[in-house]
């Protein structure tokens, strides 16, 4: 597990930034564990032989929320607890299996401020296997503007996700 | 994909658009279990879910990861006394069923988050049919595109999130 103290402002934030990349060995373990997390009982993420034998797959592989869950903690882990997620729009090109080493990386589209004064950045999020695209992630993030400003606390009118 | 064009539509899908669908009370209550369950899943030590003091000082108490959205409302594996499970997204079967397609893809998905959903939350959602596409043909077959909306809200009608989902349901082979 990391621990995630950091605490990511807007000045800090160009276009054209990377992110750290995150790289992952998936096992069985991580797949199943995720799938039970999101309460997905659907065997192909866990039943190696209908995943084979009926899906016609290479092994069982990793559910839609649970890769969302990934993508949040790979954001998370660069803002720090002070950024608040926004949107998300998935588009999945793969699966990803145990013995995969999946890797996310991420860069900065745009930064900037709405008319309610609100730090935001876009970043595109790839999740590849061996360099292969397998899923990608828009993402539109909040984070503080300053030292004294907190997305958390926006509400209403004053939060445009 | 553009708008309905209801010229292109059946009247009784036309008068479903924007007609609130298939209300729904989540099973349990938002848990912390589950929180941490999933966040060890995925190694993620954001403060906000295992350190009391954090969540205090940045969102006003504990939260849940705002990805669990949909964990809230997957059924139990089993429950006494339940002989039919509703499908998720139970709109995107209707319109299939409705239109004579038997494939579908959903080809976006996307999440849009509102107020913070909290352990001990009661959340509750229904299903919104936003736009229903004129016939089109794709290398996959041909049929439609549909936007459908899942709308989150918590036990004081705050809205706390949105899922879209673009789904193409098709007939193979008139490509």
């Amino acid at each position: 597990m990391t621990v995630s103290s950091a605490r990511l402002e807007l000045a800090d934030v160009h276009e054209g930034d990377e992110l750290p990349p995150l790289s992952y060995d998936v096992t069985a373990t991580t797949v199943v564990l995720g799938a039970l997390a999101s309460r997905d009982w659907r065997p192909m993420h866990h039943d190696y032989d209908f995943a084979v034998n009926r899906n016609g797959v290479q092994n069982v592989f990793l559910n839609t929320p649970n890769q969302a869950a990934w993508f949040e903690r790979y954001v998370t882990d660069w803002t720090g607890p002070t950024g608040r997620l926004g949107r998300m729009k998935f588009r999945m090109k793969g699966s990803v299996f145990p013995g995969d080493t999946m890797v996310l990386s991420g860069t900065v589209q745009a930064a900037s401020v709405d008319n309610a004064g609100c730090g935001w950045v876009e970043l595109l999020v790839a999740l590849t296997v061996d360099g292969v695209l397998k899923t990608d992630c828009t993402v539109r993030v909040a984070i503080p503007t300053s030292d004294d400003d907190n997305p958390w606390t926006r509400r209403g009118d004053n939060w445009k996700p | 994909m553009s708008d309905t064009d209801t010229a292109e539509v059946p009247d009784d899908i036309v008068a479903l658009i924007g007609a609130v669908q298939y209300e729904e009370q989540g099973e349990f209550p938002v848990e912390q279990g589950y929180v941490w369950t999933t966040c060890a899943s995925v190694e993620n030590g954001n403060p906000l879910f295992w350190d009391d003091a954090v969540a205090n000082a940045v969102t006003e108490g504990p939260i849940a990861p705002p990805t669990m959205l949909s964990v809230w409302f997957r059924p139990h594996h089993w429950a006494p006394g339940r002989e039919k499970q509703s499908l998720p997204l139970q709109v995107h079967f209707d319109l299939k069923e409705r239109f004579g397609l038997p494939e579908a893809v959903m080809t976006d998905n996307t999440i849009v988050f509102h107020e913070p959903v909290r352990p001990g939350d009661r959340l509750r959602t229904h299903q919104v049919l936003r736009s229903v596409s004129e016939p089109k043909t794709t290398k996959l077959g041909s049929g439609r595109f549909w936007v459908i909306d899942v709308e989150y809200f918590n036990q004081r009608d705050e809205l706390v999130g949105v899922e879209s989902y673009t789904g193409f349901g098709y007939r193979r082979g008139e490509a």
